[in-house]
């Protein structure tokens, strides 16, 4: 589903707090990334494609629902871009508008298994659901 | 010595007894954790977007009540730790959160900037307690047992706040496990994912992390390995059939050593 609204660079890098321009292209953010194999887009994707501004097209992409939040990324980087930043404000570019959650609470009883911890699902809530 | 605690949701539900070994424990070590009358879910992830606000309020609620009883606030679930201790430092440090936080809680009458020190159950049994205090009290140690520490990323992530070990070659798990008299097993998958809350939606994500984390462990000789988060318990148990590690709380290992595990 295409965006509804544009989300410019300029909010993406204020909600984040992010400056892409610190970033020197080492890699390492992709490198150490446990999510890597499921991205479409991968960690230092994201921090290139932000810096020129093809937001939407990161915001189409199921990667935005991939990131684990384990901040290795954010932990690894030389230069402290903090990758995983931009992840979520991506994500939250698209949450954040009318009728764009990932997840509905509807969605959830077909998804529980007995011994499945509510921190998984108040977790999964708090990412993909404003 | 008296701290206030944190239980958390799940705690109360799926891991009871991650909190009930733990409550014990300490009961045997003679701390006395005093559960906070009132606390709220610590929404389980901390937002990494500056602007999220609303979210952090019931973490600045427990640490406003643990100040106001005059105790540092003791946390076990990786999560809660993880989420209530970077409020803290974003109430100590950062004036956009703590403006705004401020501006919420004034109805309820709470002002707060940061002033109670934020424990996690390894660092009160390492920094209150002592590792050397806890071997004179173990009644049952763990003898030949080779027990493989799995910190998963809450507890260590980012480190400048946490600040509870090395971020990649941290010790405090191994010197308890040490403490208790078993073998600790150094792996180097001990401080990477498990996949995390995304099993709520596709579990093979999850069944890849485990199997990484859990053929790495037995591969350096881990019979056990010991976690302190419910979610990195579900997402490594439920793949564990077959690969010869088993998965427990820590709580579980120090009961048991300390001679007060149920039915001991």
């Amino acid at each position: 589903m295409a965006s509804t609204y544009t989300v410019t660079k300029e909010q993406i890098l204020s909600i984040s707090g992010v400056d892409p321009l610190k970033c020197m292209r080492c890699g390492k953010c992709s490198a150490t990334c446990p999510s890597y194999d499921e991205m479409e887009y991968h960690p230092h994707q994201f921090v290139a494609m932000v810096e020129k501004g093809e937001i939407e097209k990161l915001m189409d992409s199921p990667s935005i629902y991939k990131c684990m939040s384990c901040m290795a990324c954010i932990q690894r980087c030389p230069r402290q871009v903090e990758p995983a930043k931009l992840v979520e404000a991506i994500r939250l570019g698209v949450t954040r508008q009318q009728e764009r959650n990932h997840l509905k609470p509807d969605d959830i009883p077909a998804l529980l298994d007995p011994e499945l911890p509510q921190q998984a699902i108040v977790s999964a809530m708090r990412k993909y659901t404003k | 010595m008296k701290y206030s605690y944190f239980p958390g949701c799940t705690l109360k539900n799926k891991a009871q007894e991650l909190d009930r070994y733990g409550r014990d424990a300490a009961a045997a070590l003679g701390i006395e954790l005093e559960e906070l009358p009132q606390w709220q879910c610590c929404g389980g992830v901390y937002p990494l977007s500056h602007d999220e606000i609303a979210i952090k309020l019931s973490s600045v609620r427990a640490l406003a009540a643990a100040r106001d009883d005059g105790a540092a606030l003791v946390t076990l679930c990786s999560a809660c730790h993880n989420v209530i201790k970077q409020v803290n430092h974003d109430m100590q440090t950062d004036d956009y959160v703590i403006t705004r936080v401020n501006n919420y809680l004034a109805e309820d009458g709470i002002a707060y900037n940061g002033e109670t020190k934020v424990l996690h159950y390894l660092e009160l049994l390492r920094d209150e307690i002592g590792f050397d205090e806890i071997k004179q009290k173990v009644a049952a140690p763990l003898k030949g047992q080779k027990i493989g520490a799995y910190y998963g990323c809450l507890l260590l992530r980012p480190s400048g706040v946490m600040a509870m070990d090395d971020p990649e070659h941290p010790m405090i798990m191994e010197d308890l496990i040490a403490a208790l008299g078993a073998q600790p097993v150094v792996y180097a998958q001990r401080n990477e994912c498990c996949g995390g809350y995304l099993t709520l939606e596709d579990k093979s994500i999850p069944e890849k992390r485990a199997a990484a984390i859990l053929e790495n462990a037995r591969a350096q000789g881990a019979e056990t390995i010991i976690t302190a988060c419910p979610l990195c318990y579900y997402n490594l148990k439920k793949h564990a059939a077959g690969t010869g590690v088993e998965v427990k709380y820590f709580t579980e290992l120090l009961a048991q050593a300390l001679g007060v595990k149920e039915g001991e």
